[in-house]
């Protein structure tokens, strides 16, 4: 379809015997925010992993903008304009702030809707960073590590943002923050999928959801839908 | 002349060839994780390359030394590409492969240019020495020691002040991730290696005509380039750098004063700094 980011089809996935993925199946609109929600263990992040190349699929397809992309290198998968906020940061620790963004910086495809993401603009949105462009990342808090592995993604001027549980270990405060720049980046027309284990942050910000338990896909619809039908989020995650 | 100056220049000197031998150790090793027993026979391969240019086909030296690191470094980048490339994390497999290919590498000079040391003429306008106050410096061993600091800064600056070179520290940190975020790092490890090869390849030439070559050559230096590393620091520039000054001093020190002590003066500083700082006068601990 035109107006899909990215499609998941049908993904059966494997790590080594165990089977973690069912033929999951999901779509993200274009310059919509995806909230995939599930407990811990239920494939959220493998989703993530086989978007971006580190899992290879067993079946299904994923399609990003109607491009065919399972099976294919990490690095090529980005080149064609995705970008991963992963799960733990895994920021470059080594180096400076500054070298972690260079190191992923691109240009944006031609068709780009906004502004370009650049030193400015990334710093622009996250002052903190750039008082801190010169020192080792690795020295940095962890909520100042979330802005930076966020500013990375955005350095590559991706197309979809995939955002694995950035809410992880942060302070409550640090997280509206967080929140809030997705809001932003969502207004500016980036397709986002945000991983969570927190319901409430994902209701409260997407337009979808999607509800993974053992590997399959529970529940999907639009937020709207899901609030007035009155889902269980109980039986699917555990939560109230 | 002063016996001891005497001495210091040449521990200079070796130390600016242990420089070139170990910078491409310490990068292949300390970046990438890759005990390369081969350096030593890739500075042994140069030097013979080099010299068959210089000496069989008259070419001038700098042509020569070209071609010695270029060859050296294309032989690195096939053995990264088929053989070490399987081997990712395996170190105990890459140090017997390494350790293979050295013993065939020996063979093949041994085969190519028989067992007898061939000397190279040291490059016309570098004979001679200069002469200070009532000092006479060997204008070759000064040359030797300028390049070796030249290359010191410009790998300093590749790696620390390009993207390039923190795309490289990047698919270190976390390979992976760094695969994620668009860096193609197989491309960057082959590059480093190639860079490695070419180092030693271009310091078996550049050695050449102060040490000779000959059989045995590789043996010689692979001890050397580990004392430094370990020294050093291994993946620190500058560690390789002081690590090199310091094991030149020690061995031409040690030759002359302690010659039945040899290797024991210069592997004794290696222990005492295993023991007491296991990464190195210069190794950093990650953060």
């Amino acid at each position: 379809m035109a107006n899909d980011a990215l499609a998941l089809a049908g993904i059966d996935a494997f790590y080594g015997d165990s089977h973690v993925l069912h033929g999951v199946s999901f779509v993200l609109g274009a310059a919509r925010l995806l909230g995939l929600l599930g407990r811990n263990g239920a494939g959220k992040t493998t989703c993530m992993n086989v978007t971006m190349g580190m899992l290879r699929p067993r079946r299904g397809t994923v399609t990003l903008f109607g491009q065919a992309i399972a099976g294919r290198a990490p690095e090529d998968i980005a080149m064609s304009g995705i970008a991963l906020v992963p799960q733990g940061r895994r920021i470059f620790r080594s180096l400076t702030v500054r070298e972690n963004l260079l190191v992923a910086a691109r240009q944006p495809q031609a068709n780009g809707a906004h502004a370009p993401w650049t030193f400015d603009t990334v710093y622009a949105t996250f002052p903190r960073l750039k008082e801190r462009q010169n020192q080792v990342a690795g020295y940095l808090s962890g909520g100042e590590q979330q802005m930076l592995a966020i500013g990375r993604a955005l350095m590559a001027n991706p197309r979809v943002l995939l955002m694995d549980e950035p809410s992880e270990g942060l302070a409550p405060q640090i997280v509206a923050e967080v929140m809030a720049t997705i809001r932003r980046l969502k207004e500016q027309g980036l397709s986002i999928i945000l991983v969570e284990q927190n319901a409430k942050l994902v209701f409260d910000i997407a337009d979808d959801i999607v509800i993974l338990n053992s590997g399959r896909v529970a529940v999907a619809g639009t937020t709207d839908a899901l609030r007035r039908g009155g889902v269980d989020l109980h039986q699917h995650l555990g939560i109230y | 002349m002063n016996l001891w100056l005497l001495l210091a220049i040449n521990s200079i000197t070796f130390g600016g060839l242990l420089f070139l031998l170990s910078a491409g150790f310490s990068l292949i090793f300390g970046l990438m994780r890759i005990p390369n027993l081969t350096h030593g026979s890739m500075f042994m391969l140069g030097a013979y390359v080099g010299a068959s240019m210089v000496m069989t086909f008259h070419l001038p030296f700098w042509i020569g030394a070209a071609i010695a690191a270029l060859t050296v470094a294309v032989f690195g980048g096939l053995i990264e590409r088929l053989l070490l490339r399987r081997l990712a994390g395996a170190e105990q497999a890459q140090v017997l492969v390494t350790l293979g290919i050295s013993l065939i590498v020996a063979d093949f000079c041994l085969m190519v240019w028989t067992g007898d040391p061939i000397s190279v003429a040291t490059p016309p306008g570098l004979v001679g020495g200069v002469r200070f106050v009532d000092l006479f410096f060997p204008t070759y061993r000064i040359a030797i020691i300028l390049i070796a600091c030249v290359i010191g800064a410009l790998l300093w600056v590749l790696l620390d002040r390009t993207r390039l070179g923190a795309m490289i520290r990047a698919g270190v940190d976390d390979p992976q991730m760094a695969r994620v975020v668009g860096i193609r790092v197989s491309r960057l490890f082959t590059i480093v290696f190639c860079l490695g090869a070419a180092l030693a390849g271009f310091g078996g030439i550049m050695g050449a005509p102060i040490l000779s070559v000959y059989p045995g050559l590789d043996n010689d230096m692979l001890p050397l380039a580990l004392v430094v590393v370990i020294l050093g620091g291994t993946g620190s520039l500058l560690g390789s750098l002081v690590g090199s000054f310091v094991i030149g001093f020690i061995y031409n020190y040690g030759q002359a004063l302690f010659p039945e002590l040899a290797y024991f003066v210069l592997f004794l500083p290696m222990v005492v700094v295993l023991v007491l700082r296991p990464q190195g006068l210069f190794g950093k601990q990650a953060p």
